[in-house]
């Protein structure tokens, strides 16, 4: 599996290099070949089965989503590639989003979603109801994002505001979103292996690490509030 | 000084002094904050007055600010108003002003308040550091800050004077408005926030000791320089002892002997009294925990770790860390995913404090073997030292369960 990891100079501001991490390793300890590239903004958008967006502040967010919209990830996605975004790589790859000010910015369209700006910023742990599976992590961001009427969230709030209080993030054939920031995958091990088996269109064997724990010591934390 | 104030200023410092000889009594702690509070609620302009007629100096940062400050003082002379480790805001500084008559002072200023506390105090040095990533989940963003001082800066008189590390593009950023930076080229070893140019956002290209971007903004020439011990300013060398460690203490002092020059100091004279300082409120100094000797290193955001991780000697075998996620350490631990903790690989670390699994995980995921320590009676006890890392709360808590 090749992961892409774009622009981490711009999009990186909240560990987000852990995702990137967490599959990587969950798919090299079961023997499955993973390689991440980093992606620089001087470099062509190399062929990956996974293309990853992290968070980033307002002006980076600005030049990525110039820079994607010129590159071919939409062509790669149309081909089959897989996305998986958080916080302001949720935005981008919308139809539109706003940052300094209300002017809204043109996204890649990748997905009928739209953000705009939430009167108060939302920062603290976030925490949802994924299928069968609970979501944590933590997010910081301005936004509200909505849905096209295609578009299923990808899970329901519990703790936290997500796209709008209600809902977080969205979830495609190819393309997961979250607004939990950084190491989302990490903490989530469920989540990471879901993604790995889809991606790569295995079966996974069990695997078992201290992930286990936090996650489990995260959903009880939360689950209380 | 007090002779020198207005009438309100006067009430302002009498109220200060009463809830500070209160708190103290009532063993609520130093008391220097909440009287510094109730003195700028009765004037707001309390600061401003209690600065008039004194030289001073600001020192801020991310990292090294307190470290900084404390090297400053000790350069300086005997008489030196500053204040003290984390009351950095306003009200911190006009407690450090009004307990002391000094007419020279030395005052640490947390990042995001620096414009507030350059209008107030106009001070005759700004020293600034370095900027990066630090508490997200309750502090503006890196580069906005950047934007701010650069503002701030603008907007001052044209005596003021700036030391400026030049390896820093966002301390350049903010700092190049100026008409007088001393340029510092010291040891910056974190870039991950200023990869982007923070004029133009194109990609900054660096080499060994150089950065550039091609709209033109790049690395400025300096006139103070580290290289190992050796500092030099102002084309003058001088060999530097300091009783702290790390290569990172290096170029805080030279940063220090230049601002202390602008004063008036030698950099002879001032480099060679840092040497008195071995610990900040516990920060480097050994302690003791039952029958252990800790050496306490304090580390609260990824460019502070990854300095201190890299300063680590090979002989120190036993590494500790703790990790909390309160309030005053910032509630988001992802930031543990910006620390290259893949360079412990081949050592083991002890993971201690509320977020020790979260720790655990990242280090399990940089192929760094570990520890869980959910009862403290199980820590090992070597003979070595130990390096105990911890961020600013679980610092905290192991100063209190240590011993000097």
């Amino acid at each position: 599996m090749k992961i892409a990891l774009i622009y981490p100079e711009l999009l990186g501001t909240y560990g987000d290099y852990g995702n990137a991490l967490a599959l990587s390793e969950r798919s090299l300890r079961r023997g499955i070949h993973a390689e991440v590239l980093r992606v620089a903004i001087t470099d062509d958008l190399p062929e990956a089965d996974l293309y990853l967006l992290g968070g980033g502040e307002d002006g980076p967010q600005r030049l990525a989503a110039d820079l994607l919209r010129k590159s071919p990830l939409r062509q790669r996605v149309a081909n089959g590639a897989h996305v998986f975004a958080v916080c302001a790589g949720l935005q981008i790859l919308g139809t539109s989003f706003s940052v300094e000010g209300d002017d809204a910015y043109e996204g890649l369209s990748l997905v009928d979603v739209a953000t705009t700006r939430g009167e108060v910023r939302s920062v603290g742990e976030l925490f949802s109801q994924v299928g069968q599976n609970k979501l944590v992590g933590f997010e910081n961001h301005g936004g509200v994002t909505s849905l096209g009427k295609d578009i299923a969230p990808l899970g329901s709030v519990l703790y936290g505001r997500g796209n709008d209080g209600h809902h977080d993030g969205f979830v495609t054939d190819q393309i997961w979103a979250t607004y939990a920031h950084g190491p989302v995958l990490a903490m989530n091990p469920w989540l990471c292996d879901e993604v790995i088996a889809k991606v790569t269109g295995t079966k996974l064997s069990p695997l078992s690490t201290v992930a286990d724990k936090l996650y489990e010591e995260r959903v009880t934390s939360l689950s209380s509030r | 000084m007090s002779n020198r104030l207005s009438p309100r200023g006067v009430l302002a410092l009498v109220a200060l002094r009463t809830v500070n000889s209160l708190s103290r009594a009532t063993g609520r702690g130093s008391g220097t904050v909440a009287g510094g509070r109730v003195g700028l609620a009765i004037y707001p302009k309390l600061l401003s007055e209690l600065s008039k007629h004194r030289d001073i100096i600001l020192v801020s940062a991310t990292n090294g600010k307190t470290t900084t400050t404390a090297l400053s003082v000790a350069g300086w002379s005997n008489n030196v108003a500053t204040n003290a480790t984390g009351a950095n805001m306003p009200a911190g500084h006009v407690a450090a002003l009004a307990a002391s008559k000094a007419t020279s002072a030395v005052l640490e200023t947390d990042e995001a308040w620096l414009p507030a506390v350059i209008e107030s105090t106009n001070p005759k040095v700004v020293v600034l550091l370095n900027l990066s990533r630090d508490q997200l989940d309750r502090a503006t963003e890196v580069r906005a800050i950047a934007e701010r001082w650069r503002a701030a800066l603008s907007e001052c008189s044209k005596g003021l004077v700036v030391v400026a590390n030049a390896n820093d593009p966002l301390v350049a950023y903010a700092s190049e408005v100026v008409n007088d930076v001393r340029w510092c080229d010291i040891e910056t070893t974190w870039t991950a926030d200023a990869v982007s140019c923070p004029k133009c956002t194109q990609s900054i290209t660096r080499s060994e000791n150089a950065w550039s971007c091609s709209c033109g903004f790049a690395k400025q020439h300096c006139t103070t320089r580290v290289d190992g011990n050796e500092v030099s300013v102002a084309e003058n060398s001088f060999h530097v002892q300091l009783s702290i460690p790390g290569q990172f203490n290096v170029g805080n002092a030279a940063m220090a002997a230049t601002a202390l020059q602008v004063i008036g100091v030698e950099p002879s004279k001032s480099l060679m009294s840092m040497r008195s300082i071995s610990g900040i409120a516990g920060r480097f100094s050994v302690r003791s925990w039952q029958g252990r000797k800790l050496h306490m290193l304090l580390a609260k955001n990824p460019a502070g770790f990854d300095t201190l991780l890299k300063s680590l000697s090979p002989e120190s075998e036993e590494i500790w860390i703790a990790i909390n996620a309160r309030v005053a350490d910032g509630k988001d631990p992802s930031w543990l995913y910006d620390v290259s903790f893949e360079q412990l690989q081949g050592r083991k670390v002890w993971c201690l404090g509320d977020r020790r699994l979260d720790l655990a995980t990242r280090l399990d995921l940089a192929k760094v073997s570990y520890e869980v320590v959910d009862d403290l009676n199980s820590l090992p006890s070597p003979s070595s030292t130990i390096e105990l890392i911890a961020n600013y709360t679980a610092f905290s808590d192991w100063m209190q369960r240590s011993t000097p």
